[in-house]
């Protein structure tokens, strides 16, 4: 079930986006989520569009795999869509079917913010899927390592990142095994009415907080044995390197934003 | 009932870049009755086979058939419900699948699913728990309340609570103390001779395979490579060597004696009782030669 869920896995690889630096990566991503504010027209969404299809052809992960794994957050997409369709009531009326009108601006708006989102999904999900969560947490650290200096505890919040990202997948598996367990034993949780359905989480829920927290315990003691004190002092396996293609990406990016700016209205 | 694995291929994450091919083409037949081992290295497939016998896995390609029933693969399978009923699986480490206030309500959770009464899924709770080896008064227990062998036995009856047909164990004794493991298995054979239950014990364990099983099958990097009687597989140590498997510590210490006796057995023995008695009657046949 849980197969085809995208979200927050990564897929080694070694192209042009798996190969740059995490720090550059995640400026880049925050930067767009910026830059995508700037379009406001045909254009400009256009070149968004475009833009994106660049990165993910140079991400080399299959354009079908991405689409297919962000179903669940298409629904959404559809959803926000129809709400602009339904409700914005500006300009010429493009389609009447007497009960419905719909209205040219309400289409462009639709349009536009579905291509919005669109764009930060996938960039955000190339940024995850081209990236380790060890990488990621180890670029966040970095990043915010200025704000030492205001008392954040920074090390310990990119700790508690990585942990939460590492047990993603155990629990997944988890969740399967109980699931599994329970459906041998009858329970069922895609039929009968929501009351129903509501109570058949139950046995998924318990046994899951459970193992959750006996893990938890678990991972304090092997931590607290095996002499973990905090980031003070502490040296890295992994050094993170900026190089050419960390440079030349943010600036492309830049270039694109000065293109946003020029086209539009 | 009989179960029937046909030309059964399983690839998980099919269709995404993770899709991974976890069984090949496996024919395995489980005539009513048949108490099966099935033996294997790690990562050989065999807890992906187990969860074939109630149709919680669809195979990716070939059919499974369930007494009645055939789950083919492509096709949209309905109503599994009766199957599940009928075919119990006690998952590796089921403990962990324990989720109500009290164990009795735990044990009630599985036959109550299946449209059992209350009253008939109470009796039901208080005779298995004796069976499983544990007093009365613990099904007013919380089962995390308990210690991990009682949790085992207390998970072991919530399955058995069902009164499957077909009962498929996945290592249901790993982790226990050996008196422990002794108990259990002992139980699962009793309940297979007593109520004519067809039973699968996935394992890594040689020796229960030999001591219980009817029929062995081998399984090896997602392939059903070797099935046959116990004497049959264990009489070949060389092909059960290519397996990465060994054979049972009864039949090692058989050739070792048979070395010392420096003339073979008459046949490969699995329980020490056959063993001990094969060995006096070779002893007393030479005896009775001189």
């Amino acid at each position: 079930m849980m197969d085809k869920m995208i979200f927050g896995r990564y897929i080694p690889g070694d192209s042009f986006v798996h190969l740059l630096d995490p720090r550059s990566k995640l400026i880049f991503v925050f930067a767009f989520i910026v830059v995508v504010f700037l379009a406001n027209n045909a254009i400009t969404y256009g070149l968004l569009l475009a833009f994106t299809l660049l990165v993910i052809l140079t991400s080399r992960i299959r354009l079908y795999f991405l689409i297919n794994g962000l179903k669940p957050i298409m629904i959404l997409l559809v959803f926000t869509f129809l709400i602009h369709i339904l409700f914005t009531r500006e300009g010429d009326v493009v389609l009447d079917l007497g009960f419905l009108k719909v209205y040219e601006e309400g289409l462009r708006q639709g349009i536009f913010i579905s291509i919005r989102f669109l764009v930060l999904v996938f960039m955000t999900s190339i940024l995850t899927l081209t990236t380790s969560p060890i990488s990621i947490t180890d670029g966040i650290e970095v990043l915010l390592n200025p704000l030492k200096k205001v008392k954040l505890p920074v090390h310990e919040l990119a700790l508690m990142m990585s942990i939460a990202l590492r047990f993603i997948p155990t629990l997944m598996d988890e969740t399967d095994k109980i699931m599994k367990a329970q459906m041998a034993r009858g329970s069922d949780l895609s039929a009968g009415s929501l009351k129903e359905r509501l109570k058949a989480v139950v046995p998924l829920l318990v046994p899951l907080f459970v193992s959750a927290f006996k893990r938890a315990e678990d991972l304090a003691t092997a931590m607290e044995v095996r002499g973990y004190r905090g980031g003070e002092g502490r040296t890295r396996y992994r050094q993170l390197k900026w190089d050419w293609r960390d440079t030349l990406s943010l600036v492309v990016l830049a270039a694109m934003t000065a293109l946003l700016v020029f086209y539009r209205n | 009932m009989d179960i029937k694995l046909q030309q059964v291929s399983y690839a998980y994450s099919m269709g995404t870049p993770f899709e991974k091919f976890a069984l090949f083409d496996v024919d395995l037949t489980i005539p009513h009755g048949t108490y099966q081992a099935i033996i294997g290295h790690t990562g050989s497939g065999k807890s992906t086979i187990l969860q074939h016998f109630n149709g919680l896995l669809k195979p990716s390609k070939g059919e499974v058939h369930i007494g009645e029933r055939v789950i083919v693969a492509g096709k949209k399978a309905k109503e599994l419900k009766p199957i599940r009923q009928k075919v119990g699986i006690v998952f590796q480490f089921p403990e962990h699948q324990l989720f109500e206030e009290t164990v009795l309500k735990d044990i009630m959770f599985g036959p109550m699913n299946f449209g059992v009464s209350e009253q008939v899924a109470e009796q039901r709770a208080r005779e298995l728990i004796q069976l499983v080896g544990l007093p009365d008064d613990i099904l007013n227990k919380s089962p995390f309340d308990l210690s991990g062998g009682q949790m085992r036995r207390v998970a072991i009856a919530g399955v058995l609570a069902m009164d499957p047909e077909v009962i498929v164990l996945d290592e249901p004794t790993a982790g226990l103390d050996p008196r422990g493991q002794k108990e259990i298995m002992d139980m699962f054979y009793t309940l297979h001779k007593e109520r004519g239950l067809t039973t699968i014990l996935v394992t890594h364990s040689m020796e229960d395979a030999a001591k219980y099983a009817d029929r062995i099958a081998i399984m090896h990097e997602g392939k059903c490579v070797l099935t046959g009687t116990p004497r049959e597989i264990f009489s070949d140590a060389k092909t059960l060597e290519k397996y990465r498997l060994e054979l049972p510590h009864i039949v090692r210490f058989q050739s070792k004696i048979e070395e010392r006796m420096s003339k073979p057995l008459s046949k490969i023995c699995l329980t020490e009782e056959e063993l001990a008695e094969e060995v006096a009657r070779s002893l007393r046949e030479e005896r009775d030669g001189q």
